[in-house]
């Protein structure tokens, strides 16, 4: 859990974290936004399904891995927040078919 | 030097081909120590693709399409042989598999191809494979791109984790008594007939029999002991991406996905020595294949990627040999460390704890280049 | 498009690089993975050097960064180096196209060292480094309990920058084994390097009336789904976020993946690549420089940076070898300057053993790929001589991290095992991509 200090860095871009949205400062990263939304995970791991929040916001870790406006597994801790950008958990393996003509 | 170590076989080469004898060995009672080296080696057993493959392999040899064909028979035996021993399961699937034709020249070719094939291989072990149609192969493989014409299928092919593998035999080789030794290059050697000596990481050992199943490292070792085994590196590069969802019932030979979900893209061949360099223009290559193939693959992300050195001999079919000088010594050599294991550890490792290469081996002696190049 | 020097990283050593390399008239490519320039100490410093709770040091870095937005450097910001040919010159970048340097130094700066205890990979673990960076980048602070744990300068700097901000943590657990002092100023460096060492002190002071525990030991996190408490020997607490570091190390997966030289750093417990005087590495293109080459913090990397660009103005003809050496002493002395309270810190914050292996087989070590150290050690046992092996046993270090978090740890585990020196076994060797592209990426190539 995260807190903005307006007096410091006013909070004046809107994005959406798991379809809440919530407002943070120019600048700060799409991982930011999730810690500052108070999302219990960013991502379950493909691995055991563990929930997992960032690590180092500094792009070393890969565990902010998330799903930004639709592409999944994007590493959120490198991606700067724009109005209305859609952030969400990505659980578990990504598919990699969605969006194709069904079979 | 310390005091001679007495064993039943030396095994020289701890990939999976060394691995693979020894397990066998080790399984049919013999007390055998294996040689491997250390962290950073040239380690194709780290590097290769993960198929059983039939379809690609013997054509114009019908002893090795034979032989490649009895060892993706003997595999599912190997694997529960393993899961038994160790628990492991090494992800074995063996559905069948293609190879995707994206032209219709690509098609022709492999068509005759595959023809080629079933007529060598005769009536004792027929050959059986389909061409087949855009149309149909659309059903058996989802999201195919508009590129693809068509591929060639066998039953016979199929796929595990080849590092499981590796693992496993591992596991599987010390849980039977062997003795694994590590850092162990082999630093001089001693022939007789039944009676080697080989000193290794400052130790001795000896045994009646030797197997060389050190790679690329065979070409100096084989004329130690009599033998001769004329295998160059060849460099291949494989893409990985990131693990998805499961999509493909089936493997195909240049994309098929692992047991934890990532598509393997490969595989490219180049001529350029002991050079593991990755190049970018070649994975672009890859990369492009695969995504003719399935168009989809353009938004996954690439997060591996290597280039390892095949072995490969001379003529591209394995090299099994026994010394006639030495007997008792034995080398192994070939690029397919995966789809010959069960091969190796259930059909060549009894024959050489029997102390002698069955017949249908003959072919496969490096003697055949000797009297190809004295013609 | 083809450069004199290419300089991947924008943090103090790459930016002083571009700076003094356009002075000599080099033709300079900057390529950083960040928005904006700073690197990590002066992470978006243009934003948020008004922010007083990030103290006067940061802000000072804003002139840096003015100097390098000035210097005429073609800059490309959110820039990723996937592959580098240091043989050819070419470096594969995304987005974009490739680029082409007859020279190029990696200053790529450091990580924090992995602290994996028990619990660290729960949501609520984190880097205090990670905590600073939300700091700078959304001058935002955790809320609820907020323990600090381990050691080192930058503990004592998030402290007092918490407090500052308004958020101070709730408990400190200091990892510093009693006894430590004495061997610091046995060491050496503290008298050279006393005016950083009063700074650290006044931190210290700004950090007064924060709890602490000292010279904690068997540190472990707890909670369903998160944080909830933190344990140490002998006490507990509850705790919401759970703020680890144990120093930093140089981020060694390039210098490593070009196969450079790397000796082991017996002081800091890390490899770092070798370099000279100049940070001329081991192949005649590439240099390194700043904490990518061995921890010394900002102002050292920032006069590394100066000597590598002065070095590779020197090998591509645009300066004498007496112009070298002339320019070159005032920015060395301000380098050994820098470098003065190094021996009093590293053995100050040494890390202690059960954080460069821990001791509990049931602790993740690969956070990526879910490994423990039992399973490293059963591998180790097995015959895996290094992380190589143990990473085609038990994928350790093939998740999406490539082993930055769990290399070290793993080659560690396997030296405790096999009894053998750390420095004897191999580090992990990584391969490009050195971070994930697309495929649709790569074959538009």
């Amino acid at each position: 859990m995260y807190a903005t200090r307006p007096e410091a860095r006013p909070a004046t871009v809107e994005v959406s974290v798991d379809g809440v949205a919530v407002m943070v400062p120019v600048g700060a990263s799409a991982a930011a936004a999730v810690l500052l939304a108070g999302a219990a995970a960013i991502r379950e791991t493909a691995v055991s399904g563990a929930p997992r929040l960032p690590y180092c916001m500094m792009g070393v870790c890969f565990d902010c891995l998330a799903e930004v406006d639709g592409a999944p597994n994007v590493q959120a801790c490198m991606v700067t927040v724009a109005a209305g950008m859609r952030i969400a958990r990505q659980a578990g393996a990504r598919d990699a078919l969605l969006g194709e003509a069904p079979r | 030097m310390s005091a001679p170590e007495p064993f039943q076989a030396i095994v020289v080469g701890g990939g999976l081909v060394g691995s693979a004898i020894a397990w066998g060995l080790a399984r049919e009672g013999l007390r055998c120590v294996l040689l491997d080296e250390g962290d950073i080696a040239f380690r194709a057993s780290r590097g290769n693709f993960g198929l059983v493959w039939a379809q690609s392999k013997g054509q114009g040899a019908p002893h090795y399409q034979r032989w490649t064909r009895y060892s993706a028979n003997a595999w599912p035996e190997l694997a529960r042989e393993l899961a038994d021993a160790v628990g492991a399961d090494v992800g074995l699937h063996q559905p069948g598999g293609v190879h995707l034709c994206l032209s219709d020249k690509e098609m022709a070719d492999r068509s005759d191809r595959m023809a080629q094939m079933a007529r060598e291989a005769g009536n004792s072990l027929p050959f059986h494979y389909r061409m087949i149609e855009a149309t149909e192969l659309r059903e058996m493989l989802p999201a195919l791109g508009p590129t693809v014409v068509g591929a060639s299928f066998t039953p016979y092919d199929g796929h595990v984790d080849p590092l499981r593998l590796l693992h496993a035999l591992h596991r599987a080789f010390t849980g039977a008594g062997g003795v694994y030794v590590p850092n162990a290059k082999v630093e001089r050697s001693d022939a007789a007939p039944r009676d080697f000596r080989v000193m290794a990481a400052g130790r001795v050992f000896e045994a009646p029999r030797v197997v060389l199943a050190a790679g690329l490292g065979n070409a100096a070792l084989a004329p130690e002991f009599g033998l001769s085994a004329p295998v160059r590196p060849q460099q291949g590069q494989v893409l990985v991406t990131e693990r998805v969802a499961p999509i493909f019932t089936m493997p195909t030979t240049s994309v098929r996905q692992t047991m934890q979900g990532s598509l393997l893209l490969g595989d490219s061949v180049a001529e350029v020595g002991y050079d593991i360099s990755q190049k970018p223009a070649v994975m672009a290559e890859i990369a492009k294949r695969a995504v003719l193939s399935f168009p989809f693959i353009a938004r996954l992300n690439m997060v591996r990627a290597w280039s390892a050195l095949r072995i490969m001999p001379k003529d591209g079919v394995a090299i099994y040999d026994q010394s006639e000088k030495y007997p008792g010594a034995f080398t192994a050599n070939c690029h397919s460390g995966v789809t010959l294991a069960g091969a190796h550890a259930r059909l060549l490792a009894p024959m050489i704890a029997a102390g002698q290469l069955d017949g249908m081996l003959d072919p496969f002696s490096a003697r055949r280049f000797d009297v190809r190049d004295a013609a | 498009m083809s450069f004199d020097l290419a300089v991947i990283g924008a943090g103090p050593a790459g930016m002083a690089a571009a700076v003094e390399a356009r002075g000599l008239g080099l033709s300079v490519l900057v390529v950083d993975e960040q928005a904006a320039p700073g690197g990590q100490v002066f992470r978006a410093v243009e934003a948020a050097h008004g922010d007083t709770a990030l103290g006067a040091e940061y802000s000072a870095g804003l002139g840096l960064v003015e100097s390098f937005r000035r210097c005429g450097a073609t800059y490309r910001p959110g820039t990723t180096l996937w592959h580098l040919d240091p043989d050819s010159g070419e470096l594969s970048l995304t987005p974009g196209g490739p680029a082409q340097a007859r020279r190029v130094l990696l200053a790529t700066g450091a990580q924090e060292r992995p602290v994996p205890i028990p619990g660290w990979t729960l949501p609520g673990a984190m880097g205090m480094g990670a905590a600073q960076i939300m700091l700078k980048t959304a001058g935002a602070v955790p809320s609820g309990r907020v323990v600090l744990a381990g050691q080192g300068p930058l503990l004592w700097l998030l402290a007092a920058q918490l407090k500052r901000a308004g958020a101070p943590p709730a408990l400190i657990l200091e990892t510093t084994p009693k006894g430590r002092l004495g061997a610091a100023f046995r060491a050496g460096g503290w008298f050279s390097g006393r005016r950083l060492l009063l700074k650290g002190l006044g931190l210290l002071r700004e950090a007064w009336g924060i709890p602490v525990v000292r010279a904690v030991t068997g540190l472990r996190a707890e909670g369903e789904g998160r944080v909830q408490r933190v344990l140490w020997d002998g006490g507990s607490a509850d705790c919401d976020t759970l703020l680890l570091h144990e120093g930093v190390v140089p981020a060694t997966h390039v210098p490593l993946a070009l196969g450079l030289q790397h000796a082991w750093d017996q002081a800091q417990q890390c490899w770092r690549p070798v370099v000279d005087e100049y940070g001329a590495s081991s192949h005649d293109r590439v240099a390194v420089a700043g904490d990518g080459a061995g921890i010394g913090g900002w102002q050292a990397a920032l006069a590394m940076g100066q000597l590598a660009a002065l070095d590779a103005a020197h090998r591509l003809g645009r300066l004498t070898l007496d112009g070298l050496a002339q320019r070159a002493a005032p920015v060395r002395r301000m380098r050994d300057g820098a470098l003065a309270a190094r021996p009093f810190l590293d053995a100050l914050y040494a890390p202690s053993a059960a954080v460069l292996a821990p001791v509990a087989d049931e602790v993740v070590v690969c956070r990526c790929e879910e490994v423990t150290a039992g399973q490293v050690r059963a591998a180790a046992r097995l015959g895996a001589q290094g992380p190589n092996q143990a990473k085609a046993f038990l994928r350790s270090g093939m998740g999406a991290c490539q082993g930055r978090m769990c290399g070290a740890t793993v080659a560690r585990l396997i030296a405790e095992t096999r009894g053998v020196a750390p420095e004897t076994v191999s580090p992990l060797r990584p391969r490009a991509p050195y971070k994930p592209l697309t495929l649709g990426q790569l074959a538009g190539l």
